[in-house]
């Protein structure tokens, strides 16, 4: 990055604008086998857990739009890549998988975002108790 | 390269495009000995962006340690099975 004075038109060219070409590789983030991983930190669980009821119904949706031939579960794999390494530290499992359903949906003219979100809008005015099943499972 | 034309011994195509791929990209650029011939299935590269597949074959290829990791194999004669698109392997003299 260039310093540059205060309201140096320059001080806009900041990278990726520059001219000088990033280091890139096709090798994407998620093709980690053979890297350096460093030290094992932290501890693996021991106990069983169970998925929260909005989780279960991430993977049935899934399983339906997969049935319905709207998209696969590659797709859904090129989705969560996609994310980013940075979704991995800041999203848990079944919200990556939401994200890339969406992406999928999207992309495959279902719906489109403005439909999205008004159904978004809508379904949050039912309050925040609707929803919750009584029974889990 | 077809299934028929596959020859024993193949080399993983070293090419690295941005996308989802498949082929780990340490095997890339290996030689390895056929194991045996899968599928033929869709084309993971098409079918995750929504695209009709071509269907191909899914070669398992046998890879020493040595060939994948040279001096840092630990146990240079163990060998590693990956599952490989036909599209990604080469004929080896």
């Amino acid at each position: 990055m260039r310093m540059t004075k205060t309201g140096d038109v320059d001080s806009f060219r900041l990278p990726p604008y520059g001219h000088e070409m990033t280091e890139f590789t096709g090798k994407r983030w998620h093709d980690m086998g053979g890297d350096d991983a460093g030290p094992m930190n932290g501890h693996a669980p021991t106990d069983d857990h169970d998925n929260a009821l909005w989780e279960k119904r991430v993977d049935a949706l899934l399983v339906l739009c997969s049935g319905k031939g709207l998209f696969t579960v590659d797709g859904l794999r090129r989705g969560i890549e996609d994310l980013g390494p940075e979704a991995f530290e800041t999203m848990t499992y079944y919200e990556r998988w939401i994200a890339s359903v969406n992406q999928n949906l999207v992309e495959g003219e279902i719906y489109t975002l403005a439909e999205l979100g008004e159904r978004m809008d809508s379904v949050a005015k039912r309050g925040d108790t609707y929803g919750i099943a009584t029974h889990d499972g | 390269m077809t299934a028929n034309a596959l020859t024993q011994r193949v080399r993983v195509k070293t090419m690295m495009p941005p996308g989802h791929i498949r082929t780990p990209a340490y095997v890339r650029g290996k030689v390895g000995e056929i194991e045996r011939t899968l599928g033929p299935f869709g084309n993971p590269e098409q079918l995750v962006y929504g695209i009709d597949a071509e269907r191909l074959p899914l070669l398992r290829v046998r890879f020493t340690m040595a060939e994948v990791w040279g001096d840092a194999a630990e146990r240079p004669s163990d060998t590693l099975d990956a599952e490989i698109y036909a599209h990604w392997l080469e004929e080896v003299d």
